[in-house]
């Protein structure tokens, strides 16, 4: 039992909202000195790891070029070519995306991302379209357009990727019960992974709908309290 | 000949940090230069010489900056972009051509990954910021130095959240040394009812979800899952693993759209996209993720009968 500390430690901090990092490294350090490893040692694992996920961090060297076509209005005209488009809502942009993320990942292609394709793409045409619909975006609605959209990548990734035969999770899944003397075909767990990349899409169209009415109503209420 | 590019690609994005680490040197409204320089410098120094120190001495500089970030010491600073009336009048000017160099990254990325397996989604991403770079540098016809001023304002803006993806996969690892999993999955084995497939069902899809909760890692559950709960408990009344299976993977994607443990998909992202509240996706995501998992169990618990 005493192993999960690391986990209580966790889950204190970020209720207690104590910054991230320091708990991730007291919890770590924690839960390698109770079970035994000593402190060197779990120096060496955080160093190893930390030096093998480098990819994880690699989204670096794309901030300079999105950052210039910042500068250069990307934002901007995405708010305009959105403004060209007739009847579009930020929740359709948001079904229109999550449509296309899942669709490239049921074909096992990674053709998307928070840093690739939301930073600079969904967010802003997301954002134009409630502009051109409700008229200047408050604060509000703005933070819910930015979840939302971030949201969308996941649920197009997540659930989508398991219909590839050869995608990781089908493998895991097939070598897991492998190693457990339980052969399986990966065709066949990627098609048991049909109903749910069907209804997670399905959740999304009914959430970003639901999410045009709420943002509709948070900036009608707004204008109305300040009697405009 | 990947793995030397891939290692150039990571020296461009440690040279990010420490471009980042000058700027705020030089940014003279910032509060905290020397603590942020050290923070970014350090992070950039890893990534360009990390492969070549010993694990250890890795350890002792991620606990430094670790420090500095747990004393709120590394911070954006003030460094702006164009004004808004200079972005409007480029955006006018330039035209939807804007957009070309934004999806060059993910197409090259794409493409080369699907077509260059010998080099891989990795480099792709590299090779398409590259040229994405090079594209938006003729486009707009910016100064050079806008590549490393641009680069530093986002990344110190994306602050420390930057670097939890490989912090909490290597807190992941010290719960994998530890023998953290048995221990959970023993644990919630001993509350389920003997002979119950739907208690069974329910534990194996709440067990998926909630450790990876904890490990951030649905990958990482599932086979200590599995073994745990999942094979006492639904695949020992006749279950079908090939219908079952996957969906126990995906009950555990329904824990990482509520977790900030899995930092690249949720806390990261509410980073890049400067959201107020650092938990905004994760609210985004988990009326979706509460329905989709109680659609888990129903499913399941329909195919496993």
């Amino acid at each position: 039992m005493i192993k999960l500390i690391g986990i209580l430690i966790i889950l204190i901090g970020f209720y207690k909202k104590y910054n991230p990092i320091a708990v991730v490294l007291t919890a770590g350090i924690a839960t390698g000195l109770v079970s035994g490893i000593g402190f060197m040692q779990i120096l060496d694992v955080l160093g190893t790891t930390f030096v093998n996920t480098r990819y994880m961090s690699l989204f670096l060297i794309t901030l300079p070029v999105i950052g210039i076509l910042e500068r250069y209005g990307l934002k901007e005209r995405s708010v305009m070519l959105i403004k060209s488009m007739k009847s579009v809502t930020s929740g359709r942009v948001i079904i229109i995306y999550t449509f296309f993320r899942e669709l490239a990942a049921v074909f096992g292609l990674r053709l998307g991302g928070h840093v690739q394709f939301v930073r600079p793409l969904v967010y802003p045409m997301a954002y134009g379209a409630a502009e051109k619909n409700l008229g200047q975006v408050n604060e509000e609605t703005d933070e819910l357009i930015k979840g939302l959209s971030a949201a969308s990548e996941n649920y197009g990734n997540f659930f989508g990727q398991n219909v590839f035969p050869a995608a990781g999770g089908v493998l895991l899944v097939v070598g897991t019960f492998e190693a457990m003397g339980i052969n399986l075909v990966p065709m066949e767990v990627a098609k048991a992974s049909i109903p749910i990349a069907v209804i997670a899409f399905v959740y999304c169209i009914v959430q970003s709908l639901l999410f045009d009415k709420k943002i509709t109503n948070i900036q009608s209420t707004q204008k109305i309290e300040k009697g405009v | 000949m990947q793995n030397i590019l891939l290692e150039t690609m990571y020296i461009l994005s440690g040279l990010v940090g420490i471009a980042a680490a000058f700027h705020a040197l030089r940014d003279k409204n910032h509060p905290h230069p020397k603590e942020t320089a050290a923070f970014w410098g350090i992070f950039g120094g890893i990534f360009i010489f990390g492969k070549y120190l010993p694990g250890y001495i890795n350890g002792i500089l991620i606990i430094v900056i670790g420090v500095l970030a747990a004393l709120n010491r590394v911070v954006e600073g003030s460094m702006k972009t164009a004004d808004e009336d200079k972005r409007e009048a480029s955006a006018i000017k330039i035209g939807n051509n804007l957009f070309i160099p934004a999806l060059t990254i993910g197409v090259v990325a794409f493409i080369v990954g699907q077509y260059i397996p010998s080099l891989g989604a990795l480099v792709g991403l590299g090779l398409g910021s590259l040229i994405a770079t090079g594209l938006a540098m003729v486009m707009t016809k910016t100064e050079v130095q806008n590549i490393s001023f641009e680069g530093s304002r986002l990344l110190l803006s994306v602050g420390t959240a930057a670097i939890l993806p490989q912090l909490l996969t290597a807190l992941g690892a010290l719960f994998n040394a530890a023998g953290v999993g048995q221990v959970i999955a023993t644990g919630i084995g001993g509350v389920i009812p003997e002979g119950n497939l739907l208690a069974g069902i329910i534990a194996y899809c709440l067990g998926m979800a909630i450790f990876t909760m904890i490990m951030g890692n649905a990958f990482a559950a599932f086979a200590v899952i599995t073994a745990g709960i999942g094979m006492p408990f639904v695949y020992a009344y006749g279950a079908n693993p090939t219908a079952i299976g996957i969906l126990a993977l995906t009950a555990g994607y329904c824990g990482t759209l509520m977790t900030p443990m899995a930092a690249n998909f949720n806390v990261v992202p509410a980073a890049l996209l400067e959201t107020t509240n650092k938990n905004r996706v994760i609210i985004a995501q988990a009326p979706f993720a509460l329905v989709l998992l109680l659609t888990h169990i129903v499913l399941m618990y329909m195919w496993a009968i």
